[in-house]
């Protein structure tokens, strides 16, 4: 008989439902209370027969009421677009939650959260939890075009229900079509050299993360940047995941400023399926 | 560090090599990065044995290529994912403190012949051939069931190192004892037995085996048992050192493997469970073992076993 209380070892859930999030962003809804009981910025391994299994943020999504939880995935290579076609009443695998989560320092009293594409979903939670803490927060969404902003209604009745106003968000587009254009990271500037915010946290692509960790160094502002690695077994043993000496799926994927500043390879290089290392080019 | 892991009780040679403890890091676990061999060593390990390395690089296979089973087991089908020789090179190029042993996988003897004759020039302490990976076609266990190539396989490698080879045997279609016998007719100068055994698991949900590959290899406490047998087989019949791997999760498998007959044993599966700091903890219970019984080293527990 399985050990059910063993959350390494895969569960088969039933998707409760699919959120059309963008037209290549799509939420997989299901019901696992291991994952609902996981922290912000967390992770799944997701199991989907046949094609793939991938390392995947755990979100919190509310349905008629009740609390399930979701992935929120891009269509993008052959696994990813693979879970993006699954439907209501299909079956995936999970195992997990893995990983550290967002800390929230004692007497915090705000917080600014700068998040790309579907680097967003950590970031959403942890936002929920910060405004449940009454701790004064700002979220930057950033996206290439308009149609790519993610979770802006999400957001938006988060703060409805804190009873707060928009102004605690903003938006960038690298094309300009939504909110400011450009990267997240300069619009977090512009805030920066009005507002004194006590931390920073961040999760998205690994040069604009690289971009926050440099304006925490420069604004003297803590960081928390949520690190993604090629990843295969989650449990610290493969290595395929390795940032100097650390393992991101069971040293992190959470890593704080002091941590960062002794990653040599963060926003420089990464290794790729075969171990060989390779370097970050493209500019966000 | 625990000083306790430094004592000169649990020091050890193994084919003219000096260990300052028997715990060793199995190929196939976290090796292929120095900075995480560096790290290994730090918690406590004796040795570390690298992934396996072949010619040329090797993706691997997709996901999933691990599954955790209930038992402190799992099966993978990593599909000997590495970043080739010459990189690795490279990669360990500062190596100037970690006890490195690089493990080879290749399909006949030329490339085995090519990576020693580079890998050699590297500051590492030996070389492990992998006989044994049972889940990749034309490499690994496909070579080493057959006597005559393991032959020519260690003969390629020992004409071009001085440095030891050890050769990683596993429980396949041929004879265990005959396979190390071949090795050890060539050159080998230790065994290390075993490797992982073929397996599957399938799910009774959707009827899918997990592995992207289907099959793969059992590692972890499952194996222990049969390891145990491999490792008392082998040292009573041969006398070359024996590393015994194969399901040590903490210090009485520790001690039980070398009571069969292993000069020193290796370990990656329990640290899936308990971090790496599982080389302290094991190192430490050896020792407190020791002291129980009164011993002075633990080269005493060496094949205890075999007079009754």
């Amino acid at each position: 008989m399985a050990d059910h209380t063993n959350t390494n070892i895969l569960r088969f859930v039933r998707i409760k439902k699919v959120i059309e999030e963008t037209p290549t962003i799509r939420t997989i809804v299901f019901e696992d209370e291991y994952s609902i009981a996981s922290m912000r910025g967390q992770f799944l391994m997701v199991w989907i027969p046949q094609i793939e299994e991938l390392p995947m943020s755990v979100g919190i999504e509310s349905v008629e009421g009740r609390k399930f939880a979701g992935v929120t995935v891009r269509k993008y290579g052959l696994g990813s677009t693979a879970l993006y076609h699954k439907q209501e009443g299909e079956y995936i695998g999970i195992r997990g939650p893995y990983g550290n989560y967002f800390s929230i320092p004692e007497n915090l009293t705000n917080a600014l959260l700068i998040g790309g594409g579907t680097g967003l979903v950590p970031l959403v939670r942890l936002f929920s939890d910060l405004l449940h803490e009454r701790i004064q927060t700002s979220l930057i969404i950033g996206a290439k075009t308009r149609v790519e902003v993610l979770f802006e209604h999400t957001v938006q009745k988060l703060l409805a229900d804190n009873n707060l106003n928009d102004n605690n968000v903003a938006f960038s587009t690298d094309d300009g079509t939504y909110g400011s254009k450009g990267s997240t990271v300069d619009l977090a500037e512009s805030i920066l050299v009005s507002k004194r915010f006590e931390i920073m946290y961040t999760c998205g692509p690994e040069l604009m993360m690289k971009g926050v960790q440099k304006l925490g160094e420069r604004f003297s502002i803590p960081v928390e940047a949520s690190i993604e690695r090629y990843m295969k077994c989650a449990i610290g043993i493969c290595g395929s995941c390795c940032i100097n000496d650390k393992l991101v799926c069971q040293d992190g994927t959470i890593f704080d400023s002091n941590s960062l500043r002794k990653l040599t390879e963060f926003g420089v290089s990464y290794r790729d399926k075969t171990g060989r290392s390779s370097y970050f080019t493209s500019q966000i | 560090m625990d000083l306790e892991i430094e004592s000169n009780m649990l020091n050890l040679e193994i084919a003219g090599i000096s260990l300052r403890n028997p715990a060793i890091l199995a190929s196939g676990f976290l090796g292929i990065s120095q900075a995480i061999f560096e790290r290994i060593f730090d918690e406590g390990a004796g040795a570390v044995v690298s992934k396996s390395i072949s010619r040329y690089p090797m993706e691997g296979y997709r996901n999933p290529t691990v599954v955790v089973l209930e038992n402190k087991s799992y099966i993978n089908a990593v599909g000997l994912s590495n970043p080739g020789h010459e990189s690795f090179y490279e990669e360990i190029r500062t190596n100037d403190k970690v006890p490195l042993l690089v493990s080879l996988v290749g399909s006949d003897p030329s490339d085995f012949e090519v990576m020693t004759r580079k890998l050699d020039k590297s500051r590492i302490i030996g070389f492990e051939i992998n006989l044994s990976c049972p889940h990749v076609q034309k490499l690994g266990m496909e070579v080493g069931d057959d006597p005559q190539m393991v032959k020519s396989i260690v003969k390629a490698t020992k004409s071009n190192t001085t440095k030891p080879v050890f050769v990683k045997v596993g429980v396949g279609s041929a004879n265990l004892l005959d396979i190390s016998e071949a090795a050890i007719n060539a050159g080998a100068d230790g065994i290390t037995a075993i490797n992982t055994i073929r397996a599957m698991k399938i799910s009774i949900d959707n009827f899918n085996p997990i592995l992207s590959n289907k099959i793969g290899g059992l590692s972890g406490t499952s194996i222990k048992p049969i390891a145990i047998r491999c490792v008392y087989e082998l040292s009573k019949k041969f006398g070359v050192p024996i590393i015994g791997c194969g399901g040590v999760s903490d210090w009485e498998d520790a001690v039980e493997f070398m009571i069969a007959g292993a000069t020193s044993f290796q370990l990656g599966t329990a640290i899936g469970f308990d971090g790496m700091s599982v080389f302290n903890s094991i190192n430490s219970g050896i020792l407190k073992y020791l002291e129980k019984k009164g011993y002075q080293s633990v080269k005493e527990l060496i094949g205890r076993s075999h007079k009754y």
